[in-house]
């Protein structure tokens, strides 16, 4: 590994200014970062540790009541916090289906986000929830949607320098689920990931809805028609069919080891169904509750 | 390339060491520090062969930069037993034949204590998931998890006993 450099600062102005250099590269949890140095797929001439920097690690509320997560909390961080687990079941269990116990105790959301695999477990989910990404770098900040932060594989729309520095998740009004398919159930990446938020009005319709795929294209996809195809429903079998649908003719996925295209596009409308399914249910608990 | 001075406590022990700006936590406890009890399998975060715990997590330590261990703790496998008195783990490891070649077992006790701490008494479907990032080409696993299990026993009827 040609690594020369490595910084731990312990302010995020610090770590901005370092990441000005040449070919640096940030590190948070390091499961995909490290590998890549260690395989050569990837060089960092300098490494700056996001570890160290106050308000990087850990959970915070948000003034309008929903949360931000810091890029270098690790997905274990947040099974831990029991109240976000409650708000964002969807988004805390996809970030705890990556790898294995000791991965998730160091992989993060804003690493998972910016690695910009299509198969990124958390990514979805976070989509489907509307998050968002307070983004750090030589300009300034910025904010702008978690769905508009991954350009293709490998490969993001942020600046040279620019870091996510917290992911932030609005307030739950509505309940949220993600499921993957994968042929094992631990140690996998994903066929297809489906990610189903939604809000049901008092008398049981869908009053709003977001359906987001991973691993069925480039980039993890919003699917605005499929969301759109539930609102004003009661989530009835034709509503659910046209939601499938929806996703079925946005997804336009590789074949590879793990399946086929045809596969994909037939399981993107199955997840997405399931997942939806998943979320009206804890949203019917939470509103009787 | 200047090397970085590190400081850092393993198995309770206050250490210092010198290394590569990329170098790993597993690069430094098997060359320098002397602790060859972690093993590479992977290298990739697949296997555990490494599986170490720092700051109380269990972490690959084959995906940790060693200059990361400045001010933290690191439990490896050399520190879990007791002078010459072994685990109840390791103990189990033994009685149940739960090993063959030997080289993923550091890994895999040093990630069944972790589980058995947070987790005194868990269900087999949960030791596995827990020790679905520990790969043993061995056993087929049954007889890990067996052993666990039974550890785990013998830790709750100590702590009835006490």
């Amino acid at each position: 590994m040609t690594t020369a450099e490595f910084h731990a600062p312990a302010s995020l102005e610090n770590a901005v200014r370092l990441l000005g250099a040449a070919g640096a590269r940030p590190l948070a949890g390091g499961t995909d970062l490290i590998v890549q140095l260690r395989s050569g797929r990837a060089a960092a001439p300098s490494i700056v540790d996001l570890k160290r920097i106050p308000g990087l690690s850990g959970i915070r509320r948000t003034a309008d009541g929903g949360f931000a997560i810091g890029a270098a909390t690790p997905a274990t961080a947040l099974l831990a916090d029991a109240a976000l687990a409650a708000a964002w079941p969807g988004v805390v269990e996809g970030a705890n289906l990556i790898g294995s116990v000791q991965v998730r105790n160091r992989a993060t959301l804003a690493g998972n986000l910016c690695n910009a695999s299509p198969g990124a477990d958390s990514v979805p989910p976070l989509i489907a929830a509307g998050a968002r990404c307070r983004v750090v770098g030589p300009a300034g900040e910025r904010e702008l949607a978690v769905a508009e932060v991954p350009a293709g594989p490998g490969r993001t729309t942020l600046a040279p320098g620019e870091i996510v520095a917290e992911i932030l998740l609005p307030p739950q009004t509505g309940a949220d689920a993600y499921l993957r398919l994968t042929p094992r159930t631990e140690m996998d990446i994903a066929i297809v990931g489906a990610g189903a938020w939604l809000e049901l009005a008092a008398d049981g319709t869908c009053s709003a809805a977001r359906i987001a795929l991973g691993a069925v294209a480039p980039t993890a996809l919003l699917v605005e028609a499929a969301g759109a195809a539930l609102v004003g429903t009661t989530l009835d079998d034709a509503a659910l069919a046209a939601m499938s649908a929806a996703c079925q003719a946005a997804a336009r996925p590789i074949d590879d080891k793990r399946g086929t295209a045809a596969y994909r596009t037939a399981m993107a409308g199955v997840l997405a169904r399931r997942a939806v399914l998943k979320a009206a249910e804890r949203a019917a608990t939470r509103t009787k509750a | 390339m200047s090397r970085l001075h590190i400081t850092t406590t393993v198995n309770g022990d206050a250490q210092e060491f010198l290394c590569e700006p990329g170098a790993t936590l597993l690069d430094v406890l098997r060359g320098p520090l002397g602790l060859t009890g972690s093993k590479e399998g992977c290298g990739s975060g697949d296997c555990g062969a490494c599986t170490v715990v720092l700051d109380g997590e269990m972490v690959c330590s084959c995906l940790v930069l060693a200059a990361e261990a400045q001010d933290r703790q690191i439990a490896t496998i050399e520190g879990m037993a007791d002078g010459d008195g072994l685990h109840p783990l390791q103990q189990k490891f033994l009685e149940h034949a739960a090993l063959q070649c030997g080289f993923c077992t550091p890994g895999f006790l040093v990630a069944a204590k972790a589980l058995l701490e947070r987790n005194p008494d868990p269900s087999e479907s949960e030791v596995r998931y827990w020790l679905a990032g520990n790969l043993c080409r061995c056993t087929g696993y049954d007889k890990i998890v067996r052993a666990v299990l039974a550890a785990a026993a013998d830790l709750r009827q100590e702590r009835t006993v006490a």
